[in-house]
């Protein structure tokens, strides 16, 4: 009898390990429901949620921590039929799912002309020749021995809002707007590197050359390298991500970002620029006469409203936070300015702290929807007093074949059910 | 006494300092110097001047096969290019329409940047693979379709600095910005004259990616 008993209660235990797995598997499924964004009841008061009657995961899951699960819309995409591979192409950064002025490194957008190149960096080496008093030879180490700087800058492709000349063609924030990243840079100045060069006094000219499979080049004025220039080994904290140069990238604040070369191999100083294939057949700026603009190397001052944005519909009446970032290779951010309806009236947003000088700065605007249609607009003034064109000012003089240096104002309709469609005003 | 002490500490400070400017000048003494064979292996690039090309040569007779090998399954038989892969012939008289076709014939401004680009970053995916005297073929080629030299001309790092290339006076500078009329820092608030009427959507253009759209 007591062994029967034994028996049936092990029996039992076992229904109850069965029963036990099988709400296991329904909390499963509770949770890929929470995945989908779907509100569970159960979870909410006066219930008591289901990760609170559990152990969530010990310290030695995640060595190195990733974004939350639910996070995992935040990503870098890209438009395949823009180019012809991926490893000569583009993504974007999602920017209208970020906050502040830090763009997180995983999310930074690439641009690649050969692919990312996977460097050991023991195997890294700086050369610079040409006209210096003595050609020479770093490693990374020796780099990370020189006086260190650490900035904020943003890094904006010249293309970035290229593809919306003609008209309003991609719908989305993060396609018109996201090739753009802001992080803190961890390098050395250039201006410290040349101390132990040397310089000739004919050198008015560098060739900045990356050592992956595009060997991208392109040539930089002296005085611009010798001013705010660096080599970077480190961004937001941590060694450069392969995709961004890793070990060691050109960082050129403010200006485009072809020119910051990733990888970066070599510097070669010489008496007049190199005319690469970056600074000749591509990044120069056709206009409507059929000549182009040639060495356009500042990114003017920009700014774009990320929420509400296509992505980003309201969803509800009543107040909201429009929020935003704007940016001007020539220094700080000065005021943003905010439009409801088209351009036709302005009030000024809230800049927040840190406005730093070649960096993004954060804007929000607060107000109310009552389910009108709406045209947002947002207009960066920097402190050179440059007020950030509409796009009939800039098409007036360069027509609409330059591809780069679109840095016009951009319009968002809010519908009446609150959906947002990137259009163009005429 | 405390001035005497600064004094003292600055001036060992100072030939601390000097200890390391000595010898050839170099403040932090990092670094090595680097060889010749070393620079010439790295130091690929070649100017307008000519400056940097190596020795070697070739015609667009001989420039037609490698490039048939090499290049033509991106860039198409007679450099018309194959599905997105850019164009490198023809384009001549477009750069003012509507549809402007960016070639080494229409658009680039000198030869000397045919020779560096192809030979650092062709084949696209085997980078510097070809030899000096392909690349001058190749580009023989590409300047023979683009009806520049003669089928025959021998390219070399003796003329590839005296190329004149057809769209070599195409190009502005200095950059002009800012070029816009409103750089006073004082834009319109109230009731500006601006055209507020949709006249496109990209939703109608319909070419956005279709995915998962948060």
């Amino acid at each position: 009898m007591k062994k029967n008993k034994k028996n049936q209660s092990l029996k039992l235990n076992r229904r109850e390990l069965l029963v036990g797995s099988a709400s296991l598997g329904a909390m499963a499924a509770a949770s890929n429901s929470v995945f989908a964004k779907e509100v569970s009841s159960k979870n909410l008061p006066p219930n008591v949620p289901e990760w609170t009657g559990e152990l969530g995961d010990g310290v030695d899951v995640n060595p190195y921590g990733m974004p939350s699960q639910f996070e995992e819309n935040v990503i870098r995409r890209n438009v395949e039929w823009l180019t012809a591979s991926s490893q000569s192409s583009v993504n974007f950064t999602p920017i209208q799912d970020l906050e502040g002025i830090v763009t997180p490194n995983g999310l930074c957008f690439e641009r690649h002309h050969g692919g990312v190149s996977i460097i050991n960096p023991k195997d890294y080496r700086l050369m610079i020749n040409g006209l210096v008093d003595r050609e020479m030879i770093f490693t990374l180490d020796d780099l990370k021995r020189f006086p260190q700087t650490n900035k904020f800058y943003f890094l904006e492709c010249a293309a970035n809002g290229g593809m919306e000349w003609k008209g309003s063609q991609l719908n989305g924030c993060q396609y018109t707007f996201g090739m753009v990243h802001n992080v803190q840079y961890t390098g050395v100045k250039l201006s410290d590197l040349i101390q132990e060069t040397g310089l000739k006094p004919k050198a008015k000219w560098v060739l900045a050359e990356g050592s992956d499979s595009s060997g991208m080049t392109r040539s930089i004025p002296i005085e611009k390298l010798l001013d705010d220039c660096m080599i970077a080994w480190a961004m937001n904290g941590e060694a450069l991500r392969s995709e961004q140069g890793y070990p060691a990238r050109l960082v050129v604040p403010g200006w485009e970002g072809n020119m910051w070369v990733k990888w970066l191999r070599r510097l070669e100083f010489g008496d007049m620029p190199y005319m690469t294939r970056e600074e000749t057949s591509k990044y120069t700026d056709l206009l409507p006469e059929g000549n182009a603009r040639m060495f356009t190397w500042v990114m003017d001052a920009k700014s774009v409203v990320t929420s509400p944005s296509p992505e980003k519909p309201i969803l509800n009446k009543g107040v909201h936070q429009l929020r935003g970032l704007a940016w001007s290779g020539r220094g700080k951010i000065s005021r943003v300015d905010v439009s409801l309806d088209g351009g036709k009236n302005w009030k000024t947003a809230k800049l927040h702290d840190p406005v730093l000088s070649k960096s993004v700065a954060r804007f929000t605007f607060p107000f109310e929807w009552n389910g009108e249609e709406l045209l947002i607009q947002s207009r960066a003034i920097d402190e050179t007093n440059y007020i950030q064109p509409t796009i009939q000012e800039l098409q007036k003089i360069r027509g609409v074949n330059s591809i780069y240096h679109n840095n016009s104002i951009a319009t968002w309709l809010v519908n009446s059910d609150g959906k947002v469609d990137n259009v163009r005003l005429g | 006494m405390f001035d005497l002490v600064k004094h003292s500490i600055l001036f060992s400070f100072f030939i601390f300092l000097s200890s390391f400017v000595n010898a050839d000048d170099r403040k932090f003494n990092l670094g090595k110097i680097a060889t010749k064979t070393e620079i010439a292996g790295w130091n690929i690039d070649v100017r307008p001047d000519g400056m940097g090309a190596p020795k070697g040569s070739g015609d667009a007779i001989k420039g037609e096969e490698v490039y048939a090998e090499q290049c033509a399954a991106c860039h198409g038989d007679f450099g018309e290019g194959v599905d997105r892969w850019p164009e490198l012939v023809g384009g001549e008289g477009s750069l003012d329409t509507h549809d402007p076709v960016k070639t080494t014939g229409s658009y680039w401004p000198y030869a000397s940047t045919m020779y560096d680009y192809i030979y650092r970053a062709m084949p696209f995916g085997v980078a510097q693979s070809l030899t000096h005297d392909e690349t001058y073929q190749i580009v023989a080629y590409l300047l023979y379709m683009n009806e520049i030299i003669e089928e025959d001309f021998v390219l070399s790092e003796k003329n590839i600095g005296k190329i004149k290339m057809p769209n070599q006076k195409g190009f502005l500078l200095p950059d002009p910005r800012p070029d816009i009329a409103n750089t006073d820092g004082k834009p319109c608030m109230e009731n500006c004259k601006v055209p507020t009427k949709i006249i496109g959507k990209a939703r109608d253009i319909d070419v956005t990616p279709e995915e998962e759209k948060s």
